[in-house]
């Protein structure tokens, strides 16, 4: 079963919602022993990294996260504390993805956060990005990124520079944009994601 | 390249989409959830609801109406009218609404705004704002366009964004309703000193006025309510036009 991980930090109900549309069945949870049982694991997430790690931590859930080996995708925020440290707050993360989450410095040509529907390079040989095109365009909102790495970026996408706006490491993925928020090009990502053993 | 938002509002009243010329002459238009859908299919980047009876009985059944819309939409949507605590706000996010847009509430009481951004992100605060030209001068109006304040829109504009906001909806009310056009040059002067997204309102009759406004001026997104709902404009023709005159738009077959 497919379990996303119920962690107080946003936006479960419209992941629910896809999951529901597709007819996929899952369970949310934060019962350490649920989240070892998974087949595979989702984390969302929406608003501020270090209160999301301490919950994570309160929970114990950081270090199941850490063991898992079955497929695991990260969303936004759950995407950023992947990474071994974010900027927003100055948070220790979880350490999954090599690399620092940077803030977007705002100025009068560079409205932050990133909001809105932007393009995506996708590697499309990755199982998850299966049916979809090279250049595909997805729902963005957020005011900090990973920076572009060769050993883990599988979609890039630029603004004002190139960031990583989709990572895979291991079997630790992550997309910085909202796939339950991206129509059909998000929906089919999710699809790809819920087959993956 | 980030694309250009279009942006249908729907008029929400005891659950039901209104079709109306400035409030007058309301017709029921449907099922919200249903026209969404229709919208998210025609290639909307984003939708705004706003609940045009806003009275507290009212607050279950556009809870209910957002759960709904949640469940049948996979573009973002925000939810507005008359948004005046924290509780609302947290209700209409759990329930699956990106984002709430806030108005006359925060005139009355700025610290909404630090407090709704501090709780649930920037990134699911509109704050909405309609203003008028007078004499030069543009004044911001609340209650739905119908109370005239001390504030002028610039500041005040400046003043939600360090409190916050994550976008600025600006409606001109010069030129809402009159399907003459945005308001450019005040919007492109709002867009420059702005360092969030700026959202333009209140003009759009023709397809033109879009293609005018994001060419003369670089706001994030444009919204519009009668052209849509009376189906003068069709969504996918307009974006069709839009990157024909070199806009960045969203594709969507």
């Amino acid at each position: 079963m497919t379990v996303i991980i119920d962690y107080k930090a946003g936006n479960t109900q419209s992941v629910m919602n896809v999951l529901d549309k597709i007819g996929e069945p899952y369970l949310l949870s934060c019962d350490p022993q649920d989240l070892i049982a998974a087949e595979r694991l989702i984390l969302p997430g929406v608003g501020h990294a270090a209160p999301a790690m301490k919950q994570l931590q309160k929970q114990g859930l950081d270090q199941i996260i850490s063991h898992f080996e079955k497929p695991f995708l990260g969303i936004c925020l759950g995407m950023q504390i992947m990474y071994e440290y974010s900027e927003e707050g100055n948070t220790a993360c979880l350490g999954l993805i090599p690399g620092t989450i940077r803030k977007f410095i705002p100025s009068k040509s560079l409205k932050v956060p990133h909001m809105g529907w932007n393009d995506i390079d996708l590697d499309i040989n990755q199982s998850l990005f299966k049916g979809l095109n090279e250049r595909e365009s997805v729902y963005f909102v957020h005011s900090y990124f990973a920076d572009f790495e060769e050993s883990s970026t599988i979609g890039i996408t630029e603004y004002a520079r190139r960031f990583s706006a989709a990572v895979r490491y291991k079997n630790f993925m992550g997309l910085q944009f909202h796939p339950e928020k991206s129509g059909k090009v998000g929906q089919t990502m999710i699809e790809n994601f819920i087959k993956m053993k | 390249m980030l694309k250009k938002r279009i942006i249908p509002c729907l008029d929400i009243k005891d659950g039901r989409t209104v079709k109306g010329t400035n409030f007058i002459n309301l017709m029921d238009a449907g099922d919200p959830a249903e026209l969404a859908a229709r919208y998210s299919e025609e290639g909307a980047d984003e939708l705004v609801f706003l609940d045009i009876s806003a009275t507290q009985e009212n607050r279950q059944t556009l809870v209910d109406l957002v759960k709904k819309i949640a469940k049948e939409i996979n573009i973002p949507f925000a939810v507005g009218g008359g948004i005046g605590d924290e509780e609302i706000v947290r209700k209409l996010l759990t329930n699956g609404a990106d984002k709430v847009s806030v108005n006359s509430a925060c005139i009355k009481a700025p610290n909404l705004i630090d407090t709704i951004a501090g709780t649930f992100g920037e990134q699911c605060l509109i704050v909405a704002i309609d203003a008028r030209n007078i004499n030069g001068q543009w004044k911001v109006y609340s209650h739905g366009g119908s109370r005239p304040t001390e504030l002028d829109l610039f500041e005040w504009a400046l003043q939600v964004q360090s409190r916050g906001a994550g976008e600025i909806l600006f409606t001109s009310m010069d030129h809402d309703g009159t399907k003459n056009g945005f308001a450019n040059t005040a919007l492109k002067r709002l867009n420059e000193q702005s360092h969030i997204p700026v959202v333009a309102s209140g003009g759009a009759g023709k397809i033109e006025h879009f293609t005018d406004l994001f060419l003369s001026t670089d706001v994030s997104a444009a919204l519009a309510a009668g052209v849509f709902h009376f189906k003068e404009i069709g969504i996918g023709l307009l974006k069709h036009e839009l990157a024909k005159a070199g806009i960045a738009v969203r594709k969507t077959d």
